[in-house]
């Protein structure tokens, strides 16, 4: 257990370090980060010094090192393009993604589980053909696509939501909220429902899936040759077996969310570190693009992680594997 | 082994390796039989065709050239679908704000969608088919090497992968440049983003194939092992990969469209499906809603059509299936 959880923890190091790399590397080496600090009229000399004085002329490790102490502390410099600190930036736009990444995956939860064990269960009812055919149309559209019919039918045909920002919100402290206010509510409505669909339709197949493998088992067969009632069957057995794969899936797609985020913070001009992060892109602003490479690895190691330490723990197979294999 | 057998043998190599063999091969077989028997197999594979036939043919089948400047009207701007009161039936699906007719656009989209489609497909089984053989094959250091990058990157969507590469290269390379090679940039890195599951799956084929006694024969002969690998353990290995390019296919072009839309995918001057729907999307709140929905809609059948293709020949190659 020890020795697993040290590997898996020396390989997270290591990408993180390879992360940090890339991100400082596009940072330092990618357009000049004088030329674009300073106006036109700065001399050559001024720049000369506020090279110096910004250690621009040290070697290569001592700057990344420099780097790397700084983004640990949370510290990334200024954004080109907002002339702000890029951790005030981040700051500012973390519980607008939050909320909304929060919101759309509990929604997808809500609704993929139950439709995937109802597929399931009744593999060749007309309503779970039409679940399921539903579900390859989910596939098919692109979320943005998904985003803009949305708007189209509520927000233009039909007026009844509102199809851009994240309506009023009420500051907590650092943190701002839109769930305690009407307006912030109904502006989540429409984007969560995107950002939901895509995990909706995946979460679905794969609880449908993992309950007819297990459905299928040994054991399964001889519950029902003892009598068990059914329904006990299907979900105190069936059920938590097929929850395991589930779980770890779901925590991967966070990260999957935090990408499709940055599409529908853009279809709905959501105000969070999606769109920030289009802009960046968009207005080639280095500091802000390399922040969030950094934040964004971070939280992905981090959850990978957190999901294969769970995995091995709960899974007693893994154990006994590894055990037999010498513990390596 | 008398003449008369060596005859015979060859005789018989000759008739089944002719044209009309081969093909009456394939209509017996059970891949035909299943699709024969399947309308959404025939349907969907139709309608790919179709687009595709469509696409590559664009510029003689479009009734108009959206990119001609002398074929466009501003006076004929934002009309509306044919079916709709104000249509016209010059312009079947309407035109833009600036008289282009829908149709037409559609039509020069969807080539260069399926072109970057296509494109970052062949790439990435360019990339994933030797690693995963070499990876099946040699075992050892090399495999664990290369596996252990395939799982870190496949820890991160493919989506910020592209976005990524494309951002860097927006950032490196001047304007200019920038956009003559913005083509190459997205399929680089769609591809890149994309190779890992042909890897895994040739890696896990070859690694069944290695130990079979065919390729035990051939390393008794002394064939090399690249040519074993090539000629021998490559062409079984290829079912699989099927499935996976058509699907990753269909993930490929919504891929392409979701960077176009955002900005960050081909460059306006050659427009894909994505930069038709983001720039209609303006219009949208005005109630002119054909600028971008028609787009979408073509887009949705091209995917749509090509993941019930993959659907299908998963379940048709699947062995466990029969």
């Amino acid at each position: 257990m020890i020795s697993f959880v040290t590997g898996r923890l020396a390989q997270s190091i290591i990408v993180m370090l390879t992360v940090g790399l890339i991100a400082f590397a596009m940072f330092r080496f990618v357009g000049d980060p004088i030329n674009n600090m300073v106006g036109q009229d700065t001399t050559v000399e001024q720049r000369e010094q506020l090279r110096e004085s910004l250690g621009l002329n040290d070697p290569f490790y001592e700057q990344y090192l420099r780097f790397a102490w700084n983004a640990l502390r949370g510290e990334f410099g200024q954004s080109y393009f907002h002339r702000r600190p890029v951790s005030e930036l981040l700051v500012e736009r973390l519980p607008a993604t939050l909320e909304l990444s929060l919101v759309g995956a509990g929604l997808a939860l809500l609704l993929g589980v139950p439709a995937g064990v109802y597929t399931a269960l009744n593999r060749n009812g007309i309503f779970s053909n039409l679940i399921m055919s539903g579900s390859l149309l989910g596939v098919s559209i692109p979320t943005f696509l998904i985003g803009i019919i949305l708007i189209l039918i509520f927000g233009v045909i039909w007026r009844v939501l509102p199809t851009f920002g994240r309506g009023e919100v009420i500051d907590l402290g650092w943190w701002t909220t839109g769930f305690l206010t009407v307006s912030g509510l109904k502006s989540l409505i429409l984007p969560s429902i995107t950002l939901a669909l895509f995990q909706l339709t995946l979460i679905m197949r794969l609880v449908r899936a993992e309950m007819l493998e297990v459905l299928r088992t040994d054991f399964i067969k001889f519950a029902k040759a003892r009598g068990i009632l059914t329904r006990s069957i299907h979900f105190s057995h069936a059920l938590k077996n097929s929850l395991v794969p589930v779980i770890t899936i779901t925590g991967l797609q966070l990260g999957s969310i935090i990408a499709f985020a940055i599409i529908t913070e853009t279809v709905f001009q959501w105000p969070g570190m999606g769109l920030l992060f289009i802009q960046a892109v968009l207005e080639v602003d280095i500091p802000v693009m390399a922040a969030y490479l950094v934040v964004i690895g971070f939280v992905f190691v981090f959850i990978n992680l957190v999901v294969d330490i769970l995995y091995f723990v709960v899974d007693p197979r893994l154990r006994a594997d590894r055990a037999a294999s010498g513990g390596h | 082994m008398s003449t008369n057998t060596e005859q015979t043998y060859e005789a018989a190599a000759k008739e089944r390796s002719g044209f009309s063999d081969v093909l009456r091969r394939f209509l017996d077989s059970d891949l035909w039989f299943s699709f024969r028997n399947s309308p959404v197999a025939i349907v969907a594979t139709t309608v790919s065709i179709i687009i595709v036939f469509a696409a590559v043919f664009a510029p003689w089948l479009s009734p108009t050239n959206p990119f001609d400047l002398a074929q466009f009207d501003l006076l004929d701007s934002e009309i509306p679908p044919v079916w709709m009161a104000d249509g016209d039936p010059r312009f079947l699906l309407g035109t833009d704000d600036q008289g282009r007719d829908i149709f037409s656009t559609i039509l020069y989209g969807s080539r260069i969608s399926l072109l970057v489609g296509f494109s970052s497909v062949v790439f990435a089984m360019a990339i994933g088919i030797p690693l995963g053989l070499i990876s099946g094959y040699y075992g050892g250091h090399v495999d664990a090497i290369i596996m252990r990058i395939a799982d870190i990157q496949l820890s991160f969507p493919a989506i910020l992968i592209a976005f990524l590469i494309d951002g860097v290269a927006r950032g490196v390379l001047p304007r200019e440049v920038h956009d003559e090679m913005a083509l190459y940039v997205l399929v680089f890195a769609i591809g890149i983003s994309g190779w890992v599951q042909y890897a895994r799956t040739v890696r896990g084929s070859t690694m069944v194939e290695k130990n079979k006694e065919y390729v035990q024969a051939a390393r008794v002969i002394g064939i090399r092992r690249g040519t074993i690998l090539m000629r021998h353990i490559l062409p079984n290995v290829l079912g699989p990969v099927l499935v996976i390019a058509t699907i990753h296919l269909a993930l490929a072009i919504i891929t392409e469209a979701t960077l176009s839309f955002l900005g960050v995918g081909v460059p306006v001057t050659s427009p894909s499906l994505g930069t038709l729907i983001r720039v209609g999307y303006d219009f949208l709140f005005s109630g002119v809603w054909w600028i971008t929905i028609m787009p979408g809609v073509a887009l949705i059948i091209l995917v749509l059509a090509i993941n019930l293709v993959g659907d299908w020949l998963r379940d048709a190659l699947n062995p466990k299936l029969r």
